[in-house]
């Protein structure tokens, strides 16, 4: 079944937290990843492979460079379940 | 020629999860081998199911991340390495002065399969992108040269169960070539996985006392039946000695020399003359100018295999002749099982603190030592080194594909 865009944010911190040790409640939409929780691209990457796995989507690298912002993020999963 | 003293000790073991627990496990005679507490034995039909496992897990230490980041062995090696460095008093060095060479005899075995068995279970777009950095073998030296800024070169000499030794004696070249002020320098392994386990018994390698774990690895006595696999890390901080009392370091021994040699005989079996592991035993005496006469201690590789216990044995006694009477080993794999990468880093460690602290460790589980056995075993209980004067020890790593390294320490 496919998970409201509250449950995708939830989910997406959870796996951020886990990778960087960031705590989960910092993990907001408007957050950049890069320049607001510092994650370097080997790490964006994981975080990539990991949340393909949680919410059984696929995102493809060429794609990945269009997530900017945690909530980029969230709708890509959002629109990729259906 | 520049001098090079030991300025720091890290490590985390069977015995402990720092060196001072470490130690007072080794002076206890304790054991830390154990019982695997999974389920292998039954589901993959192994032979062994013991092993010397850490007393405490990296993951009690480390935080989350790091251990998601990490390899075990690169884990334990930052452990380590963490001791090491704060115990050194975390000096301030210029980062193109400062090096690091930390060893694994495998490499990263744990994230290598894991990561087969996502390609396997899930298919290749789940494999994780840190998988490459957690899988090689240089992957501990470079996460230590990260932790403490080291500029000056991360190596990883690779030589099975010498890895450990060849780095320190490389580390102390390094430093004598004036490469580098402080070098971060040690090994580690976390190899206790059904793979290198069925492997290891695949050579007829590993001792099969299952019903008694603690009991298993006996250098030099007449039931040894194999080496016993262990885990772990051990890490010095080694320091040219100017630099070193320059800024009021407190020593805790020197490191003289180092004596590397290849047998060019057999891919895993010793040379039964141990014409190799003599000469580098030899030249690493010759290399700081140390006379026989002045060594007293000897922390042996001794595995407790039937062939190579003995061999390394008549070796010693070819070397110091008559003078062995007079000197003291120990085989303190019979307390820590067999580190492989790890070991001679732990054991210089080892070594170190024998001669610091004047006592050299036990050997433990030696009910009936060999016959041939001419030396003079440290049995059960520590026993004292000379209490005066400067003293100097060998510490001997041989490896699979015929790599023989001896170490020369001295007390400060």
């Amino acid at each position: 079944m496919a998970k409201s865009e509250a449950e995708i944010l939830e989910g997406l911190a959870a796996i951020v937290a886990e990778e960087t040790g960031l705590d989960a409640a910092e993990v907001q939409s408007a957050k950049s990843f890069t320049d607001d929780l510092d994650i370097d691209s080997l790490s964006m990457m994981t975080i990539v492979t990991l949340a393909e796995e949680e919410f059984d989507v696929r995102i493809p690298d060429e794609d990945v460079k269009d997530l900017v912002t945690v909530g980029d993020a969230v709708k890509y999963i959002e629109g990729a379940q259906s | 020629m520049t001098a090079v003293v030991v300025t720091g000790l890290g490590a985390t073991t069977p015995l402990g999860g720092d060196v001072p627990s470490t130690w007072e496990g080794a002076l206890a005679g304790k054991s830390g081998v154990r019982t695997l507490e999974n389920d292998w034995a039954e589901k993959y039909d192994m032979p062994v199911n013991f092993a010397g496992q850490l007393a405490v897990q990296p993951s009690e230490v480390l935080s989350r991340p790091e251990t998601k980041r990490m390899d075990p062995s690169a884990q334990m090696a930052i452990v380590a390495t963490r001791e090491a460095w704060a115990d050194a008093g975390s000096p301030e060095v210029d980062p193109e002065r400062l090096g690091s060479i930390v060893s694994s005899g495998i490499g990263g075995v744990w994230t290598l399969l894991s990561a087969w068995d996502t390609v396997k279970e899930k298919g290749a777009n789940r494999v994780l992108p840190l998988t490459v950095p957690m899988l090689m073998p240089n992957s501990p030296t470079a996460y230590v040269s990260l932790e403490i800024g080291a500029r000056a070169g991360a190596h990883a000499p690779v030589s099975a169960c010498a890895s450990g030794a060849e780095a320190i004696g490389m580390a102390y070249e390094m430093i004598r070539s004036g490469r580098a002020d402080v070098v971060v320098a040690g090994g580690t392994e976390a190899a206790i996985h059904p793979l290198p386990i069925s492997a290891f018994a695949a050579m007829q390698a590993l001792s099969k006392r299952n019903d008694d774990p603690a009991g298993a690895s006996r250098p030099y006595d007449t039931s040894r039946d194999g080496f016993v696999l262990g885990e772990g890390s051990g890490v010095l901080v080694l320091e040219s000695e100017e630099h070193a009392k320059a800024r009021g370091a407190r020593i805790y021994g020197r490191v003289l020399g180092v004596g590397m040699t290849s047998d060019s005989h057999h891919i895993a079996a010793p040379d039964p003359e141990g014409a190799g592991q003599t000469k580098a035993m030899q030249y690493a005496l010759e290399n700081a100018d140390v006379a026989v006469k002045d060594v007293c201690h000897v922390n042996a590789h001794a595995t407790s295999t039937p062939v190579g216990d003995m061999i390394e044995a008549r070796g010693i006694r070819g070397v110091l002749g008559s003078h062995a009477d007079q000197v003291l080993i120990s085989a303190t794999k019979s307390m820590t099982g067999h580190l492989l990468g790890g070991a001679g880093a732990l054991e210089s460690v080892f070594t170190i603190l024998a001669l610091d602290k004047r006592t050299a460790p036990p050997t433990i589980n030696v009910d009936n030592p060999d016959p041939e056995l001419e030396l003079d075993l440290v049995r059960g209980t520590p026993r004292p080194l000379p209490a005066e004067g400067q003293l100097a020890a060998i510490n001997n790593s041989f490896g699979f594909g015929g790599h023989n390294v001896a170490l020369v320490f001295a007390s400060n």
